[in-house]
């Protein structure tokens, strides 16, 4: 009997301490059926990498919201190439100005989220990257 | 440096030999997961197990298992023995997804190579988890971690299952809010080794202790006649080593936040598995253990291949004829059976 779940990491780098977002996201994630590890707030970049490799996920969403994402989602990049996750989905929400989006899907970002993102959207676009139906 | 084979079962069992923490995530979630190489990885892994001690730390929600779990793995890194820790959250009935947020409270446990951190979710199986959970553990057993934490929220009879994959059973206990009565609704008094009063920087610790102190002298009779029993018979049985029974739960207070009263807990811990051993009673458990687990397999293995080998249309007419009287059950099973021709009757 083989049941596969979508396993997701959510995490705060950095050092603002705001994870009401981060868990409304989390939360949404769980009844969209998915499998969420939550962190919590003030990780850094080696402490994401290490939690998403042990727990083995097949998403990193990053909850920025100190306007330190051009320093920190490069940072967590690096520490994912480190354990050999470079393949990993990694997506990135919080306050991010229109001219850092571009700049940070050409870094690999696969999704970045505004504020103004409805949950079903992020889950939607889980569903279209790993190419599952979704639920 | 060539990167190892992460995609097969030679691969991973040699990766993970070779201390590859990424073959161990994916070995766990081949086994989560239920797929073809489940059984193969664990059959391969299987004569490397044994050697761990396996903790459960159970209790109500919110009682502080998980600061618990970081406070304790901490100590027992002190002491130079590594730790993997399987932290075991409900999955929601409702969409089939899990929020499993337990390593918020084991953020001191990260960057350490001696430790080693899995959320799993309940996924909803009953014996199934308990058999999941069993075989994580051997994963992480088999990978060399000395120590194997496993913390479940203890509400329901699967987290008391979980519990006999457990060598060392730590119930968690908080002050106030009637938790003495939760316990004994969920069965928890029985399968408790060792008891921690935890927040005991709240007030009314103390009077969980004395409540657990006088549950135990009520509820636990049989620790109590064998040690009158021993007491009995001092030359033929010494119960202190003799009978697998003479334990009595010690009872620890703890402030998990700031790791008062911990070591000490570490300590009771260390004193059942060291009684376990000397009793013998390790090895008796063990072989219950192994007794249960095969006649569980057995009856699975045997299920699906008769469930496999059954044509749809008739399993669905004898069910019919069960369901209308027609047919008693006993007789529409041997029919399965004879017709699928899996067992000689
Ligand atoms: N005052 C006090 N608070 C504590 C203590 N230990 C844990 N807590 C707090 O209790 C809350 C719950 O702690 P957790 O460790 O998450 O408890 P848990 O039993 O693992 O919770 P679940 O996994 O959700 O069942 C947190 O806010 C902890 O900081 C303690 O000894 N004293
Ligand atoms: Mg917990």
């Amino acid at each position: 009997m083989t049941t596969r779940k979508v396993r997701v990491l959510v995490a705060k780098p950095g050092l603002d301490g705001h994870d009401r977002g981060a868990k409304v996201v989390a939360r949404a994630l769980r009844d969209a059926g998915f499998e969420v590890i939550y962190t919590g707030i003030r990780q850094t970049p080696d402490m994401i990498a290490e939690a998403a490799l042990q727990e083995d996920v097949d998403v990193v969403g990053l909850s920025i919201l100190s306007g330190a994402h051009m320093a920190l989602v490069p940072a967590v990049q690096k520490a994912l190439k480190k354990v050999g996750l470079e393949d990993v989905v990694l997506l990135v929400g919080g306050i991010i100005p229109d001219e850092d989006v571009e700049a940070l899907h050409k870094m690999g970002v696969q999704g970045v989220f505004g504020p103004g993102t409805s949950t079903q959207e992020i889950v939607d676009f889980i569903h279209q990257q790993l190419g599952l139906e979704p639920a | 440096m060539s990167s190892p084979d992460l995609e097969t079962v030679d691969g991973l069992l040699a990766a993970v030999e070779n201390g590859n923490r990424r073959a161990l995530a994916r070995i766990i979630s081949h086994i989560e997961n239920g797929t073809e190489l489940a059984r193969p990885l664990l059959a391969g892994l299987y004569a490397r197990g044994g050697r761990a001690h396996i903790i459960g730390v159970t209790g109500a929600p919110g009682t502080g298992k998980s600061t618990l779990v970081n406070a304790m793995t901490q100590i027992y890194r002190q002491r130079g023995i590594t730790v993997g820790v399987i932290a075991v959250d409900p999955t929601s009935p409702f969409s089939g997804g899990a929020l499993l947020g337990d390593r918020v409270r084991m953020r001191d446990l990260a960057g350490d190579p001696g430790v080693f951190i899995r959320s799993m979710a309940t996924r909803g199986s009953l014996g199934g988890l308990a058999q999941a959970t069993a075989d994580v553990a051997l994963v992480l057993d088999a990978a060399g971690f000395q120590r194997i934490i496993i913390e479940t929220v203890g509400v329901g009879q699967s987290e008391v299952e979980i519990a006999s994959t457990a060598h060392t059973t730590v119930v968690v206990e908080a002050p106030g809010l009637g938790d003495e009565v939760q316990a004994i609704k969920a069965g928890i008094l029985e399968i408790a080794d060792v008891f921690a009063v935890n927040k005991a920087d709240r007030e009314g610790a103390d009077r969980t202790v004395m409540a657990l102190k006088m549950m135990l002298s009520l509820g636990v009779p049989e620790k109590f006649q064998v040690m009158h029993h021993g007491r009995m018979l001092p030359v033929t049985m010494p119960a202190s080593d003799k009978d697998p029974e003479a334990w009595t739960p010690p009872i620890f207070k703890t402030i998990a936040t700031q790791s008062k009263g911990v070591t000490e807990l570490v300590d009771g811990i260390e004193a059942h598995r060291l009684y376990l051993e000397q009793s013998g009673a390790r090895l008796l458990r063990e072989r219950l253990r192994a007794a249960t687990e095969l006649r569980m397999l057995l009856r699975d293995a045997l299920l699906n291949r008769v469930l496999d080998n059954a044509a749809t249309e008739s399993i669905d007419a004898l069910v019919e004829a069960v369901a209308n009287r027609e047919l008693d059950p006993y007789t529409a099973v041997n029919r399965l059976i004879a017709e699928t021709g899996c067992i000689d009757s």
